[in-house]
């Protein structure tokens, strides 16, 4: 990327954003920075350990090899039980202690792109960076949760993940609402470097409130027989979320795939999906996205961009409509500017077969049940080895989900 | 009081009328075999006292139990004891076949574990039905029917498209559904469609019924009636 030019993003700063409804972030107070401090782990209040474990984030970090909490705008919780291959510190505090860490600021994303950009630039923003050293295999997962508390506020974050060659890491991360936070702003800026060989699993989970407007801005960089792994997983009920993380292949045979699993409950307000530059001869990319709809408005997009020989790719967006109301679309797009790729997409928009539903009927199980369990195994079929409490959660939710509709 | 009691029963399926006047009953403890040539109506009959909602009863009534069954909805059917092996059942992705199992015996009588008895062992970890054979369907239909062990089983040609090899096993499995492992302990009655009178030799048969342009045009001794219909036929011209 060029020199980053401050006038260009200072007028940036009302720039709209290519997808969802423009947000008005003037409304939002800032977020504070002056958050409770918390050591030890097992120490975290209640009330926000029982949130962190609604997303996926365990305070029992003994199969874990980092963690780390963030609420509001600061670091409240930073701890590597790895120690050796990995560092992992806030974002701030990395660009101080390594002059090397400039290298991976602002090089995935453009600070011009839209205003949450601009804005998440001009905040200089703190968040986490995590590093894991070439050659090292991480062999618990790393898990970070961004909790936001503030009623009214925006929640600016700036992260940074790299993976060094021939390296490889696992990551869940949980981003939440507390204490009444409803009518608030995430914005979460993402920039993830993969190496020669290396691999990155990133799993996300997102449980918001209502009103909550939520902005992430994430994109990857590819190296050489790098594979990178996307799991996004939104359940509860949110007020409009965009997101469009894209992933550059740019190093021959990388691979990615990305799988989104959304509930669109009544008023709420979701654009999600992947794409996938496949920028190196023979990578390839899946992206996959099975979504809910309960009377929420759901766009499921997905793009690949095919620009070299060998490519292979495919992209599936199917979304079960459960209830009128609402609007489901799914927008699928291939384009590719070189002849010997092969790339194919598959979209469906619909409600469950009736013969289906009766069938399993007829083995005694109640209309509900029926339409819970067809359910289930449609959005657990988009993601792949998912963690095994977070199997759990997705069973609740959509049992809650299918008691409201 | 008959276990099964339909009184002049009128069905309609995709704008047509499929059964027109059915009428027939059924004891407890009694095996009924349904004959009839393809597109009589058959399957419609079954699907119409399971509860499907692809045909719908535009008169006449289904007595199960001495309970009025006839706008009642799948689920409730099941649990007064019915059950079916549906002769194409829908392909149902997501849904693995063990879990299916699985809430089937925890809302019938019946118990898990038997896969292999089934052959089904490498299966259940397989979206339902997707993907099986003919013979793999029938198999995994008993098997879910073993888990939900129903009082009244519905089954729409058991045997067709089995190997010489799986027709025992299917026969066997059929047998033990109706009448137990140690024989005489089940009596559970049961309606089959067949075409070739293949599954009698494994479960018996105490009476037939012929249907013919979604009417019953005979009943009687199975035997008698599976002979006279492979000597002369159904004796109907295709309308
Ligand atoms: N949903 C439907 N829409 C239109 N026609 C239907 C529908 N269901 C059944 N039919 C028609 O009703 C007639 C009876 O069908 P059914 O499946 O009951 O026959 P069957 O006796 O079981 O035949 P087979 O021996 O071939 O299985 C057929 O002509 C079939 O095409
Ligand atoms: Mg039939």
């Amino acid at each position: 990327m060029s020199r980053i030019n401050d006038e260009e993003v200072r007028k940036a700063l009302d720039k709209k954003a290519a997808y969802g409804a423009d947000i008005d972030m003037g409304r939002y107070d800032e977020g504070e920075k002056d958050v409770e401090q918390i050591e030890d782990l097992s120490d975290t209040p209640d009330d926000i350990q029982k949130k962190m474990i609604n997303v996926g984030v365990n305070t029992d970090d003994s199969d874990k090899d980092g963690t780390i909490l963030f609420i509001n705008n600061a670091m409240s919780h930073c701890s590597n039980r790895a120690q050796e291959g990995l560092i992992i510190m806030s974002t701030q505090k990395a660009l101080e202690k390594y002059s090397w860490a400039r290298d991976y600021y602002w090089k995935a994303v453009d600070p011009v792109k839209d205003k949450y950009t601009a804005k998440t630039y001009e905040e200089r923003s703190d968040g986490y960076f995590i590093y894991v050293k070439p050659g090292y295999h991480l062999k618990f997962p790393v898990q970070t949760c961004m909790m936001l508390e503030q009623n009214k506020s925006v929640q600016n974050l700036h992260n940074i993940i790299v993976v060094d060659d021939d390296a490889s890491c696992d990551m869940i991360t949980g981003c939440t609402t507390i204490h009444g936070a409803n009518d608030a702003l995430h914005v979460g800026v993402s920039e993830m470097y993969i190496g020669e060989n290396s691999s990155l699993s990133f799993t996300m989970i997102h449980s918001w409130n209502r009103e909550t407007a939520v902005r992430p801005r994430t994109n990857i960089m590819m190296k050489k027989n790098s594979r990178y792994v996307n799991n996004y997983v939104l359940l509860d009920p949110v007020g409009t979320i965009q997101s469009f993380p894209t992933a550059y292949l740019d190093g021959e045979g990388a691979s990615c795939s990305f799988n989104t699993m959304c509930i669109a409950h009544e008023n709420s307000n979701i654009d999600t999906g992947g794409c996938a530059m496949l920028n190196a001869p023979n990578t390839g990319a899946e992206i996959l996205s099975r979504n809910i709809t309960y009377g929420g408005k759901m766009i499921a997009r997905g793009r690949l961009i095919g620009n070299a020989p060998g490519v292979k790719a495919h992209l599936e967006c199917k979304s079960i409509i459960l209830k009128d109301g609402g609007v489901t679309q799914a927008i699928p797009e291939l384009e590719a500017s070189c002849a010997d790729v092969e790339m194919t997409h598959e979209a469906a928009v619909g409600k469950i077969a009736r013969d289906q539903i009766e069938y399993l009927m007829s083995r005694g199980l109640t209309e509900d049940e029926a339409v819970s369990m067809i359910v289930r195994g449609f959005l657990v079929g988009g993601i792949k080895g998912l963690p095994a409490n977070l199997q759990k959660d997705i069973d609740a939710a959509i049992d809650k989900a299918s008691e409201g509709s | 009081m008959s276990l099964l009691e339909i009184k002049d029963l009128h069905v309609e399926a995709g704008g047509r009328e499929i059964l027109k006047g059915v009428t027939l009953s059924l004891e407890e403890g009694e095996t009924c075999v349904l004959f009839g040539p393809n597109g009589s109506g058959k399957s419609t009959l079954l699907s119409t006292i399971m509860g499907y909602g692809q045909t719908s009863v535009t008169s006449g009534k289904i007595i199960f139990k001495g309970t009025d069954i006839t706008n009642m909805s799948v689920d409730r059917r099941a649990k007064l004891g019915i059950g079916m092996m549906m002769q194409r059942p829908p392909n149902v992705i997501g849904v693995k076949l063990g879990e299916l199992v699985k809430v089937t015996a925890a809302n019938g009588k019946g118990t898990t574990g038997h896969e292999k008895e089934f052959k089904m062992q490498d299966f259940m970890e397989r979206d339902v039905n997707v993907g099986f054979s003919g013979g793999e369907i029938k198999r995994s239909e008993l098997l879910q029917l073993s888990a939900q062990s129903p009082d009244f089983v519905m089954l729409d040609e058991p045997e067709s498209g089995v190997d010489i090899e799986n027709i025992g096993l299917i026969g066997k499995k059929v047998h033990e559904l109706i009448r137990g492992t140690d024989d005489g302990r089940k009596n559970v009655s049961a309606f089959v469609i067949t075409h070739t009178g293949q599954i009698m030799d494994y479960i018996g048969a105490d009476k037939a019924f012929v249907l013919i342009h979604g009417r019953i045009a005979r009943e009687g001794d199975p035997a008698a009636i599976l002979d006279d219909i492979k000597q002369n036929g159904y004796g109907v011209d295709d309308e």
